[in-house]
């Protein structure tokens, strides 16, 4: 780039800096990824290059050539409790106060795939999320909601292929073509075995799962996204931004790989592959983060892959605001974290953003935190003129140099997983598990040591806090679910149920597609942990080797 | 002989990033960890905890699960004679649900924000001999 300050004035400035007198606190300056980070960016430390506008590859500037002057992003949050009912209260709340779209959360025994009577569901039904069995209670969630008017996101990856078929049966029943019905299904599996573990069968029949539910969208469903790429897990599980973005776009690309080996077209799937990322409180380098991903992701599809359809190699993703980051100790000042974290996803170019609540680190939100979270996202919108410029920090010496460093790292993590021979064998060697695991605990010691500061947690501290009010979940609701769930089962047309099943059994031991099996079980009444039995039959459980 | 302390995941939630810091901090302060990864019934811990001679069980919970599957590992232990076997916890738990805890039996819970260091105190005050074994 060219230089174009005055003549000694960068060495002046050095000697300045030098010379003067500097905070001596020990508190690093790295970013919280542990990127060295200078006092002073200047145009020295850009690259010589084209000048990039919106819309125009590789995206870093973004997507869309309007940003959000063309549409705003969809503020969309997670939510799910207790019972469908429940659950369903809250969403017609969350609608008529503005939402624009409807994002579920699971409870554990439905993400597990098993259903609420199950023994091992004892004590965790309706806890993190809705607890959905059957078509029955997809029903009652979606009830009084046109799923053709709406978008709707859902977190569940093992049990994915199931819930899809649950969610387009009520589409099905609400008089909405498959073809009207969009919607975002997270279906990663690959970073579940990398993070947040909540994997059932080992990663081979997981992808062929997620392929077949791939391929069924792009015919049946074409304004589904297929797969929601999740990087937020493996942040929240302890990554640095870096592994965030590097481990998560190889599981982009693996995904890419499979689809191309069942002989798919890329620019048949591609454009329905979206990702989700997590917003952390250090701003910039989040920043960087979101806008390197863009880059990565186009030049990849388009000069590894081929691609040709534009949709392909624009990368769309979803934000969440960092649930790590939130404390316990004064609470109220998650409102702010969240703020500084959301505006980063904005300034960053998301496409959908969820802001979490300040009661998240005890519980699921009440209305009113849930109703506070939503308002912080509209006041980023409204008030702060964030959304009036594209990237408003393209351009800007420290954030373009943060970005190229994103991508710099990101390139040479995927150079390491290819030497190990790919996601998979990186996975089953517990690559990712282990370089999480280090990063995780390298930060929990600098803020041990203060190298790190955690406001409220290691330094500016009160004595004798208010007790927050949280949600409570009901636990005598465990018992109603679990009747439900008997109930499904006992009035249900017991021949057609078995007749599905049957033919799902032996459909999982072919290579035909699944998603038409599935969607006639779950038409059926089929219940989810029955469905996942007749897959574990035949493809048998994963366990991982536990590494500390 | 260093302290034993087994620590576990019980219950469908996968998220181990607290499980395992904590297990290498315990580690790392010379304490002998056994890590029984994800997914453990109160059972299985139990019996680890017996099997492997541990003074004490560590579990960590993040699914609202912990009001019912902490208990059912403290009766778990009593049912099998082994009260002794001192159980602490940790992970997204209210205060309230803290005190009800404390109440039946567990020694000690470590909500979000706590320092690994007053985890290792908290260990060595109730264990001085054993923890003052050499690493």
């Amino acid at each position: 780039m060219k230089v174009r300050y005055k003549a000694g004035s960068k060495a002046e400035w050095q000697e300045a800096f030098a010379t003067s007198a500097k905070r001596d606190d020990g508190i690093e300056t790295s970013t919280i990824s542990g990127i060295p980070v200078k006092p002073l960016y200047t145009s020295e430390d850009l690259d010589d290059g084209e000048e990039e506008l919106p819309g125009e590859f590789p995206y870093t500037r973004g997507v869309h050539p309007t940003g959000y002057r063309g549409r705003l992003w969809t503020m969309r949050q997670f939510s799910g409790f207790s019972t469908a009912v429940e659950t369903n209260r809250r969403y017609h709340y969350l609608l008529k106060n503005g939402q624009t779209g409807l994002s579920v959360a699971f409870d554990m025994p439905t993400l597990m795939g098993q259903d609420s009577d199950a023994p091992t569901s004892r004590g965790e039904v309706g806890h993190c999320g809705v607890a959905v069995d059957s078509l029955a209670d997809m029903e009652t969630l979606f009830e009084g909601i046109p799923v053709g008017e709406i978008t709707t996101s859902m977190t569940i990856n093992s049990p994915a292929a199931i819930l899809l078929a649950m969610y387009l049966a009520v589409a099905e029943k609400q008089g909405v073509a498959f073809n009207q019905v969009g919607g975002t299904l997270q279906n990663d599996i690959l970073k579940e075995y990398i993070a947040q573990k909540e994997y059932i069968f080992p990663p081979e029949p997981s992808m062929r799962l997620v392929v077949d539910s791939i391929q069924y969208c792009a015919a049946e469903v074409p304004k589904w996204n297929t797969v929601s790429i999740s990087g937020y897990h493996i942040r929240e599980a302890g990554s640095t931004a870096a592994q965030e973005l590097a481990f998560t776009l190889a599981d982009g690309f693996a995904y890419v790989d499979a689809c191309l080996e069942r002989g798919m077209k890329i620019d048949d799937f591609a454009p329905r592959l979206s990702f989700f990322f997590d917003a952390h409180i250090d701003f910039f380098e989040e920043i960087a983060k979101f806008r390197a991903a863009r880059r990565i992701w186009a030049r990849h599809l388009r000069e590894r892959y081929g691609a040709q359809d534009p949709r392909s190699w624009k990368l769309r993703f979803h934000t969440q605001t960092a649930g790590v980051s939130l404390t316990a100790q004064q609470p109220e000042l998650n409102i702010a974290r969240t703020a500084l974290e959301a505006l980063s996803a904005v300034l960053g170019g998301t496409n959908s953003l969820h802001t979490n609540a300040m009661d998240e680190v005890l519980a699921l939100p009440t209305d009113k935190t849930a109703r506070i979270a939503l308002r912080t996202q509209q006041l980023i919108a409204y008030e702060t003129g964030a959304a009036s410029t594209i990237d408003p920090l393209g351009g800007s010496y420290f954030v373009e140099a943060l970005t190229q460093e994103m991508e710099d790292q990101a390139e040479a993590y995927f150079k390491k997983i290819d030497a190990i021979g790919g996601v998979i064998p990186a996975i089953e060697r517990g690559f990712f598990q282990k370089e999480i695991a280090d990063a995780a605990y390298r930060y929990q010691s600098e803020l041990e040591s203060k190298r790190r500061i955690m406001v409220g947690v290691n330094e500016f501290e009160v004595e004798d806090e208010d007790e927050l009010e949280i949600l409570r979940i009901d636990r005598s609701k465990e018992q109603g679910q679990v009747e439900r769930v008997r109930e499904v089962r006992a009035r249900r047309d017991s021949a057609r149920w078995s007749k599905t099943m049957t033919q799902l059994g032996k459909a999982a031991n072919s290579t035909d597609n699944l998603m038409p099996y599935i969607l006639d079980a779950v038409r059926a009444y089929a219940t989810e942990g029955e469905i996942m039995g007749k897959l574990v039959e035949a493809w048998g459980l994963y366990t991982e080797e536990a590494v500390i | 002989m260093p302290l034993r302390i087994v620590m576990a995941k019980v219950g469908l939630d996968g998220h181990d990033r607290g499980v395992k810091v904590v297990a290498r901090a315990l580690r790392d302060a010379g304490f002998e960890v056994i890590y029984t990864g994800l997914r453990q019934t109160p059972e299985m811990v139990v019996d680890a905890a017996i099997q492997e001679d541990a003074q004490v069980i560590g579990l960590s919970l993040h699914s609202g699960a912990h009001m019912t599957l902490i208990p059912a590992v403290v009766d778990e232990l009593k049912r099998k004679g082994a009260e002794d076997i001192m159980v602490f916890g940790g992970g997204i738990i209210p205060e309230e649900d803290i005190v009800e805890l404390k109440r039946l039996g567990v020694a000690e819970i470590f909500p979000p924000g706590s320092g690994l260091q007053q985890i290792v105190d908290f260990l060595r005050e109730r264990f001085p001999e054993e923890a003052a074994a050499p690493a």
